[in-house]
């Protein structure tokens, strides 16, 4: 089968959608000109008014998308880099997350707001936010976090047919990783986590580009006979328990591994649930490895081992395994 | 300016009347512990807020914001369930998830309205551009206050619709106080109108207590962005005469001068309307009595059908946050 990189499969979603559907239509900063790689030729193709270049305005043009699905359009907002979603957090969490149930369901919200997450590549404190984790905290949105082009156009396709928002985190470490897109059109459903692979001494639960260095610490860690399944969850909101729940009472460990960070995070959440549903299963305590609580420094220097590597993740495993 | 035909002013007295007969008595409510949370009345403001709603067309868009019970009325909305909303009752608009700042009523093309100043403002331009690009002939028409004016929303959304030429009427209901802050303490400019010009848009000043003005004003601007030419910024000057909102917050600050209140009430806009009516022909003495016990028996009606209304189901308050559930999701 033919490859893309993750970049071009989120092009093609949004092509296609926009081919099916005449309401889907995207806007954001720089969008005409394919500075970020994921809008190539859809300007050509569909015209400035359906590839639409916003001035610097986040929460202005994030309310003009909820305006817009509000009357019947599928807006896709692409807010570039992840950090600039603190501007548009009141249209984000006051009016796209409550829409829907404030209204009592005389309206919805149908919007993408896609955002990438640039860290560990020298950008500092304001441009490195690994933010999905905020958002879960806020009941309305769903949330996806691909680790996979295959995954990311599915999610996406799915995401642009949702009648929820959704924001689609897409980890910068993952652009220009390759692999296999079918190029027809196929969805991928939310909730439902994947095995990216079957073991059963440790569940590795891992988040976004984490799903790659999951895997190959299990490789790694079969070579010392140790047998590891990783889950992908794919979204945080809805999150597929069930699979993580499913695998743990198999392997009687969970490690999780996030780059974002440490406190009130997306692995505490998902610790937590295997805490309440899967204790009795356990034969270990059980293990995050995220960022630190800290802000994100320039020098790479300064930055280098602030994300979970697989390294690590041998560790941490090899310590739960022993333990 | 352009003259409604008779029933069209008449209609527009019937709003006014019902906004402020729906307002009193949402504070008779209040006052006896009726109604959960605050309410924010726009007594004194009927004109601006009819004047601009009739000036559309019924299938056109309106956004309002949190002072906004008469928006939905102007637009031609039902009482009776505005009403039941207020009171958190099942048959409300909204089910009973909303209340006060939050009556919307998708059917009429009030589009919601908002508690966060200022934030219904891009909505509104996102509403008229989706109208736009669905190429069916409609505009939006948004309410804010002077206080939202100085929110970088009001900035945003002047630009973008600008930018864009939207079809977009923003519609400044400046009542002079944001909550107790005047609005010649926070801005060096005295009028919002004036800000058109950064954007390159027409910016008009329009008296706020003669329904007439507004309405002309409303449907030039809207006749102007349906005709691809842009969005148009309408400052009506009005007043409220209640507070901010209601409850005991304001019993002992001393804002407002007196006089000012007593200089507005001596222009209030129902009187100044059926003055107008009665020397236009349009309506005598008989007619304007029949009309105000109509409305009145329209209002007892509304609020029979919201206190009778039942309480919603407390298994609502668990549905309704996705529009697409996902199976097997309780959350969902």
């Amino acid at each position: 089968m033919r490859e893309l990189t993750f970049l071009e499969a989120i092009r093609e979603a949004q092509e296609q959608e926009m081919a099916r559907d005449e309401r889907v239509f995207i806007l954001g900063e720089d969008v005409s000109f394919n500075v970020y790689g994921s809008t190539g030729g859809l300007a050509e193709r569909f015209g400035l008014d359906r590839v639409r270049d916003t001035p610097i305005s986040e929460s202005g043009f994030t309310g003009v998308a909820i305006g817009a699905a509000l009357v019947g359009m599928r807006p896709i907002v692409d807010f570039t880099i992840a950090s600039f979603m603190y501007l548009a957090m009141d249209q984000l969490v006051s009016i796209a997350a409550k829409t829907a149930y404030m209204y009592g369901g005389q309206a919805h919200v149908p919007a993408v707001f896609r955002a990438a997450l640039f860290y560990n590549g020298g950008l500092a404190a304001q441009h490195s936010d690994r933010n999905y984790a905020m958002f879960m905290q806020v009941p309305g949105l769903k949330i996806a976090v691909p680790s996979t082009p295959h995954d990311a156009k599915g999610l996406l396709k799915s995401a642009i047919r949702d009648d929820d928002p959704v924001l689609m985190f897409e980890d910068g470490a993952l652009w220009g990783s390759r692999g296999e897109v079918p190029e027809d059109d196929y969805l991928i459903p939310f909730g439902q986590a994947a095995v990216r692979r079957e073991g059963s001494d440790l569940t590795i639960v891992a988040i976004g580009s984490r799903v790659r260095e999951a895997l190959a610490a299990a490789d790694t860690l079969a070579k010392q006979g140790i047998s590891v399944e990783v889950i992908d969850p794919r979204t945080l909101v809805p999150l597929g328990r069930a699979t993580i729940l499913a695998s743990v009472a198999k392997t009687g460990r969970a490690l999780v591994v996030d780059v974002g960070h440490r406190s009130c995070g997306v692995a505490g959440e998902i610790l937590a649930t295997i805490a309440e549903d899967g204790f009795w299963s356990l034969r270990a305590p059980l293990k995050r490895l995220t960022a630190p609580d800290m802000q994100i420094p320039f020098s790479p220097a300064l930055e280098k081992g602030f994300y979970p590597d697989t390294a690590q993740i041998v560790d941490a495993a090899l310590a739960l395994v022993q333990d | 300016m352009s003259t409604p035909d008779p029933a069209t002013q008449l209609e527009m007295y019937r709003r006014m009347l019902r906004i402020r007969r729906f307002d009193e008595t949402v504070k008779t409510l209040f006052d006896r512990g009726r109604i959960p949370g605050s309410v924010h009345l726009s007594i004194g403001q009927e004109a601006e807020v009819v004047g601009a709603c009739m000036a559309l067309a019924g299938d056109d868009y309106m956004v309002g914001n949190h002072r906004s019970h008469g928006h939905p009325i102007g637009k031609g909305a039902a009482m009776g369930p505005l009403l039941a909303e207020i009171l958190g009752k099942a048959t409300g608009v909204n089910g009973g998830k909303g209340g006060s700042m939050h009556l919307a009523d998708f059917s009429v093309g009030s589009l919601g309205e908002s508690s966060i100043v200022g934030s219904g403002l891009p909505v509104a331009v996102g509403a008229a551009l989706g109208a736009r690009m669905q190429g069916n002939g409609r505009v939006c028409l948004c309410f804010f206050g002077d206080g939202a004016s100085n929110e970088g929303y009001f900035h945003e959304a002047l630009n973008m619709a600008s930018a864009w030429q939207v079809p977009v009427v923003f519609l400044c209901e400046n009542n002079s106080y944001g909550v107790t802050t005047a609005f010649s303490r926070v801005s060096r400019v005295p009028d919002v109108a004036t800000r058109a010009v950064a954007y390159g848009i027409p910016g008009e000043i329009v008296d706020g207590q003669d329904a007439r003005v507004v309405y002309a004003a409303v449907q030039n601007a809207a006749q102007r962005a349906r005709d691809g030419a842009g969005p148009t910024l309408i400052e009506a000057k009005t007043y409220r005469y209640p507070h901010h909102s209601e409850g005991p917050l304001y019993n002992n600050i001393t804002y407002r001068d007196p006089a000012e209140l007593a200089a507005w009430q001596a222009r209030d806009p129902l009187p100044l309307f059926a003055g107008h009516l009665a020397e236009a022909g349009i309506a005598d003495a008989a007619l304007l009595a029949d009309i105000e016990q109509a409305i009145s028996a329209e209002v007892a009606s509304a609020l029979e059908f919201a206190e009778q209304s039942p309480w919603p189901d407390p298994a609502e308050a668990h549905r309704g946050l996705y529009r697409t559930p996902i199976a097997g999701f309780d959350h969902a």
